[in-house]
């Protein structure tokens, strides 16, 4: 269902800028490479799940220079990330820090997988160990309505 | 006049979906026979007049009935037909509608056909999925109402949203909508059988079809989606891990388990609970869908009409089934007792990997998705969560289930010896391993992303032929392959298609490649083998668009290969421009090419993609979804419908 609204069109689609354009592109290619890598992980701020490197937005232009900027500076790529977090939130990024409560987003899914294996493994455990019933005589009700279909005929 | 009739219809529809949620509920309860048939017709009546009130809704669409406000806020006079059409379904009031008429259809297909089922539990099926109905239908006419009139009718509408106007748009969710209320009958057969308080290998045999049809629609809808994402929305993405798009993933993930959970309970008894909370789970996750899109509660890329008060009745519709269902569940799930016997090494064993691995990356897709809320709530961090989590979180266990299932899909039941198994897999293996590293030394730089891809999709789709030829026997007689039942075809197809699409995904995200640059007219540019010519740059008017429209021929070796004509449309109506991406698709790779803005120098700012393998991964699910159409056809539910039929005109006489 990717029903895009006015809100988003009027933010990111109207406009007639355009992801990443030719004249941000940075001459020095193994940047422009970092560049780009990093862009994947940032977020337009304005848009909604969007990453700057996606994004049409102005915003995201801004943010696409500025990254280019640090980075022309020599920061690395982390540092550039903490440039812009350090201005905007961690709202920016796209992959969200292991910090504190994170954990829970980063590591419930493992955990998870782990409890459910152990689980599992013990219900396995019982069933390869128990012995099958026979199969179940049939009931009273089920005898009476076995006689009624039958009588029918 | 018709509008009213429409209107009337939908209120009918409600009234008689309150009978059905009540009478046969009660009838089964106290033994009253009349009350349980109530549930037969009463399905019928409803799927009846929720047919007549859409068919209305769709006559103000197609005779552009302004007087009816939806038409107005989605509609154009202008505007093509098919897109007249797409456009009943293509907002929220009109998409609900849709929603309730698909409900009712899917009751009234098990009042129709479900003849051999056992009276009660046909009677309390029926009452559950009525009284999803009532609730829905509740929810339309108090909260959503498609056919309130203007008062002040003006003279032309405010045309749809262009990105919806699209042909892959216009079928997508019609078959999502299959897909998420096809598992509303899982639901309420499990919730009918907890009421029973039994459920045996006919209860699975029964509820086995229905999920197969809800997950074959879903793999289709989702699809379509993600091939729309990628052709209209300019830059070549196929999947954005947006809340939307999850919402219809977690489902799809949940009914495949569910899937092959029942398979466990049909030939084994065994899993039954587990089987049931799955199946709650399955349709709970629907529901949670159809409230993330429509609540604005989490924004999207895809938001819907963002009404709280709308979100707050759909999460109180969530909370009373889901919560019902699952109260139900806790008091009532031992005593569904298992019986089969397994050992450690077994299909059963597998099944239950299969079921940890879809569970575990359905709740991972889930708390990402709702992360960002929580956060928020509780530890007051405002954070975005996107496709770089999912990419690293969600992998992982794709990459362990394309691992283990050949050897699972063929491992015997009861008791395997897994070195038998991975024995009769050594030349899948072999093959895959040798196909990978063939590609690892031919690529240029070492990432393993596409080896890894083209590994497992290998892997599984040699390892479905194996599976399929062992199913042979002994005697390797192949002119018996035609006649090995559906359901094992239908297994070979499901298990490829998943194969090709794991590749398709991984040998697009490691080997695209991107051009962006300024191209004055006549200008070339390469991008080897092929090279690029923009000829020209003209203004061109559709039906409700004016176009700008580039040509670009492409040669490749210096030889004239194809010419493609990128487009930026802007609908004057819906104040809206749309890029139109020249695509031109080839098996093994696609050139895509979109046309940007006329730049200061007169040149036109142009990006070109190489996307290697991208049809492979919608060939991929629309494989996965002939398995499931072909595993349907299979004997066994053809052979419950024939008896049917032999048993009706015995039924007659007895009158």
């Amino acid at each position: 269902m990717r029903f895009v609204f006015a809100v988003i069109g009027m933010i990111c689609l109207s406009s007639t800028l355009w992801a990443v354009q030719p004249d941000e592109i940075l001459a020095d290619s193994a940047l422009e490479a970092r560049a780009r890598e990093i862009s994947k992980d940032l977020r337009c701020l304005v848009c909604q799940n969007e990453s700057i490197d996606d994004s049409n937005a102005s915003l995201a232009r801004d943010l696409r220079l500025l990254v280019r900027e640090r980075l022309v500076e020599g920061d690395s790529n982390d540092e550039v990330k903490a440039f812009i977090v350090a201005r905007y939130g961690e709202f920016a990024l796209l992959k969200p820090t292991k910090t504190g409560a994170n954990a829970v987003l980063w590591w419930s899914g493992p955990f998870l997988a782990i409890i459910a294996v152990f689980t599992a493994g013990l219900y396995i455990r019982r069933r390869s160990k128990s012995f099958e019933p026979p199969v179940d005589a049939l009931s009273d009700a089920e005898k009476e309505r076995l006689n009624d279909i039958l009588s029918k005929d | 006049m018709i509008t009213e009739f429409g209107h009337f219809a939908l209120i009918l529809a409600f009234l008689v979906a309150c009978v059905q949620a009540v009478a046969p509920l009660v009838g089964a309860h106290t033994n009253r026979y009349g009350l349980m048939a109530l549930a037969a017709p009463a399905a019928t009546a409803q799927v009846t007049l929720l047919a007549a009130s859409f068919a209305a809704l769709t006559y103000a669409f197609v005779t552009s009935d302004f007087t009816v406000r939806l038409v107005v806020l989605n509609s154009h006079s202008l505007k093509p037909m098919l897109y007249k059409i797409s456009g009943v379904w293509g907002n929220h009031e009109g998409s609900m509608l849709l929603w309730v008429l698909i409900l009712a259809l899917f009751g009234a297909f098990a009042a129709w056909f479900g003849n051999n089922l056992p009276q009660k539990l046909k009677a309390r099926v029926l009452a559950v999925q009525g009284l999803l109905g009532v609730a829905f239908l509740a929810f339309i006419l108090f909260t959503s109402n498609p056919f309130l009139r203007m008062e002040i009718p003006p003279f032309d509408g405010q045309d749809l949203n262009p990105l919806l106007q699209d042909p892959g748009l216009a079928f997508h969710p019609p078959f999502l909508y299959l897909g998420y209320v096809g598992l509303s009958m899982s639901f309420s057969f499990a919730v009918a059988a907890l009421i029973e308080g039994r459920i045996d290998a006919a209860w699975a045999r029964w509820v086995r079809p229905w999920t197969l049809a809800a997950w074959m629609f879903l793999t289709i809808g989702i699809a379509l989606g993600s091939w729309w994402a990628y052709y209209e929305l300019g830059w070549g993405g196929f999947w954005f891990w947006d809340p939307v798009e999850n919402a219809s993933f977690m489902p799809w993930l949940f009914a495949a388990a569910l899937l092959h959970s029942a398979i466990v309970v049909e030939k084994r008894e065994s899993l039954k609970s587990w089987t049931i909370l799955l199946a709650i789970l399955a349709f709970g996750y629907s529901l949670l869908g159809t409230f993330i899109v429509r609540s604005g509660v989490i924004t999207s890329v895809h938001a819907f009409a963002n009404d709280p008060e709308r979100g707050v009745f759909i999460l109180a519709i969530f909370v009373l089934f889901v919560g019902g269902a699952l109260t139900l569940f806790a008091a009532r799930a031992t005593a569904m007792e298992a019986r089969g016997v397994f050992s450690f090494v077994s299909r059963e064993s597998a099944l239950v990997a299969n079921n940890i691995l879809l569970a575990v990356s359905s709740f991972v897709v889930f708390i990402g998705t709702i992360w960002p809320l929580i956060a928020e709530l509780f530890f007051n961090r405002k954070l975005s969560v996107g496709e770089p989590f999912f990419n690293a979180a969600f992998t992982p266990f794709m990459i362990v289930l394309g691992l283990l299932l050949p050897i699972g899909a063929m491992i015997p039941w009861k008791r395997g010896q897994i070195f038998l198994t991975i024995a009769k897999l050594k030349w899948a293996f072999v093959l895959a391993v040798a196909l990978a590293g063939l590609v690892w030394t031919m690529q240029t730089g070492k990432s393993l992303q596409g080896p890894i891809g083209l590994f497992l999709g290998a892997w599984l789709v040699f390892g479905a032929l194996v599976d399929l030829v062992s199913r042979l026997g002994r005697t390797r007689d192949f002119s018996r392959l035609l006649r090995l039942p559906r359901a094992d075809w239908g297994k070979f197809f499901a298990h490829s298609g998943l194969g090709i699409t794991m590749f398709g995904v991984a040998g697009l995200m490691a080997w695209d490649q991107e051009d962006i640059r300024v191209v004055p007219i006549g200008g070339s540019w390469d991008m080897a083998p092929y090279s690029f010519t923009l000829d020209a740059v003209e203004n061109v008017r559709g039906p409700n668009y004016l176009s700008t429209m580039a040509t670009v021929s492409i040669n490749k070796d210096g030889e004239p290969y194809a010419t493609v004509y990128p487009e930026k449309r802007n609908y004057p109506v819906a104040k809206m421009p749309t890029t139109e991406a020249a695509i031109d698709y080839h098996p093994m790779v696609d050139l895509y090419v979109v046309i940007g803005d006329r730049q200061d120098d007169g040149g036109w700012a142009v990006r070109t993609y190489i996307k290697p393998l991208a049809n492979w991964i919608w060939a991929g699910a629309i494989i996965m979804g002939i398995g499931g159409l072909i595993s349907l056809t299979d004997r066994r539910y053809r052979l419950a419908a024939g008896a049917r039929k032999n048993a009706v005109p015995q039924g007659t006489p007895a009158e």
